[in-house]
């Protein structure tokens, strides 16, 4: 019997955010705990995110997302569309992960890092998924329909967009996709006040976080 | 029409070794073409045959694929080695996970300053005894068989054996508490596609060396 899937972390974006998104995306409701520490044993790898789904203490973010992707109908109808959609992801996976670890650095690493931020998305990043989509012709990344790989490129723009806001002045078509994606009813809906989605990490967070996984 | 997959990667374990493990485990033949110099990479850029920039690249069934979880994902699937359904994908994704993690930490090793080489060793042996190996040794005893996940031969079983060997390399009793694993990496050692990689003259390699450091620093800008 499946209730709700229930997520353990922090109340940050994190690790956890593209886990919300994807859940978010497919119209899943879920329910969260707040975590207090994390040497908790239903950690496997003493670890989290955790997410409660479908009888499972999953961890690992990549793993749970695969599973919530397969599950409903995000990853593709084949094992090419879903070699396509798993490269992709692990591109923009990258590209988040620069920034996600951005407010732990000190004011100059942070500036250093705003400008790798900035090359890799408008050099490395975003130059393909334009070209995927202009090769493609289609609305999605992969196939013709939604999927993972672009709940997670909208998540990247998006993140992106909130450190270097012209960052897609040279990519209209993924001006194009942000603007179909974000009117996708289910994301329209987590884009909104109240949803699950986690605010950009501030000072209280790095203290909460620092707290949690017992840093220094 | 597809040939045997081709590896384009330097010639040392990095981040291409878990895919020549599971390509032979899968008994796959495959080739490689070295990157050597700093020219042979640039001649892969400016072909645009790197996706994002960056190795591994695998030409396969007429992809070029890049990112080692892609990559290994599509191999897995291709050749019935991740699982018979959702669930049991989902603890071999958690497991190969988790291996990744421990091999991650080895595989930049060498390419710390050797002041830090001490508390590497302390902290790569922290880690497998006390995160990584202890789940796999429970996993095996609770299911009471020979693999991992479903009573058959998967990735996670694949990846495993690797993550053992290449920690036995720094500390070769690492597995002295871990009965269940014992047994395991002698079975799966005798596995003939396995017992044959592990062989003299297979396409798997040595662990890194000055002179591979070296090469690696000068090809990547490191």
């Amino acid at each position: 019997m499946a209730g709700k899937p229930k997520l353990y972390y922090f109340n940050g974006r994190g690790r956890m955010e593209s886990i919300r998104w994807l859940l978010a995306a497919a119209g899943i409701e879920v329910g969260s705990s707040v975590l207090k520490k994390t040497n908790d044993g239903a950690l496997l790898f003493q670890q989290v995110p955790m997410v409660e789904i479908d009888g499972m203490k999953m961890v690992q973010t990549r793993a749970i997302l695969g599973y919530i992707a397969a599950k409903h109908n995000l990853y593709g109808k084949d094992l090419k569309e879903r070699a396509l959609i798993d490269m992709y992801v692990e591109g923009t996976r990258d590209l988040i992960d620069l920034i996600r670890v951005h407010h732990k650095f000190s004011p100059e690493e942070q500036e250093k890092n705003l400008a790798l931020i900035n090359e890799r998305a408008t050099a490395r990043y975003f130059p393909v998924y334009e070209k995927v989509l202009k090769d493609h012709g289609t609305e999605f990344l992969v196939g013709n329909q939604l999927t993972w790989a672009d709940v997670q490129l909208i998540e990247a723009i998006l993140m992106v967009e909130e450190k270097v806001s012209t960052v897609l002045s040279k990519f209209p078509l993924l001006q194009d996709f942000k603007t179909r994606i974000c009117n996708i009813p289910t994301i329209k809906k987590f884009l909104q006040p109240g949803s699950q989605r986690k605010p950009p990490p501030d000072e209280s967070y790095v203290v909460t976080a620092n707290r949690v996984f017992n840093r220094k | 029409m597809s040939g045997k997959p081709k590896l384009h990667y330097v010639n040392g374990r990095g981040r291409m070794e878990s895919i020549r493990w599971l390509l032979a485990a899968a008994g796959v033949e495959f080739e490689e073409q070295f990157i050597e110099t700093k020219e042979d990479l640039e001649k892969l850029l400016s072909d645009g045959l790197l996706l994002f920039q960056q190795v591994p690249m695998v030409e396969i069934d007429g992809m070029k694929m890049v990112q080692t979880r892609a990559i290994l994902s599509y191999i897995a699937a291709k050749y019935n080695l991740y699982g018979k359904d959702l669930k049991e994908r989902a603890l071999i994704d958690m497991y190969v996970e988790g291996t990744t993690d421990l091999m991650g930490i080895i595989m930049y090793l060498p390419f710390q300053p050797p002041e830090a080489k001490e508390k590497n060793l302390a902290l790569i042996t922290d880690k497998a005894t006390t995160r990584y190996f202890p789940v796999y040794e429970k996993v095996l005893k609770d299911q009471g068989q020979d693999y991992l996940v479903g009573n058959h031969f998967t990735w996670a079983d694949v990846h495993l054996l690797e993550a053992i060997l290449m920690v036995e390399e720094y500390k070769s009793d690492i597995l002295s508490k871990f009965p269940l694993l014992q047994a395991f990496k002698g079975r799966i050692s005798n596995i003939p596609t396995i017992k044959k990689f592990l062989q003299p003259g297979s396409q798997r390699k040595p662990p890194p060396d000055e002179k591979y450091i070296a090469q690696v620093k000068q090809i990547f800008n490191i």
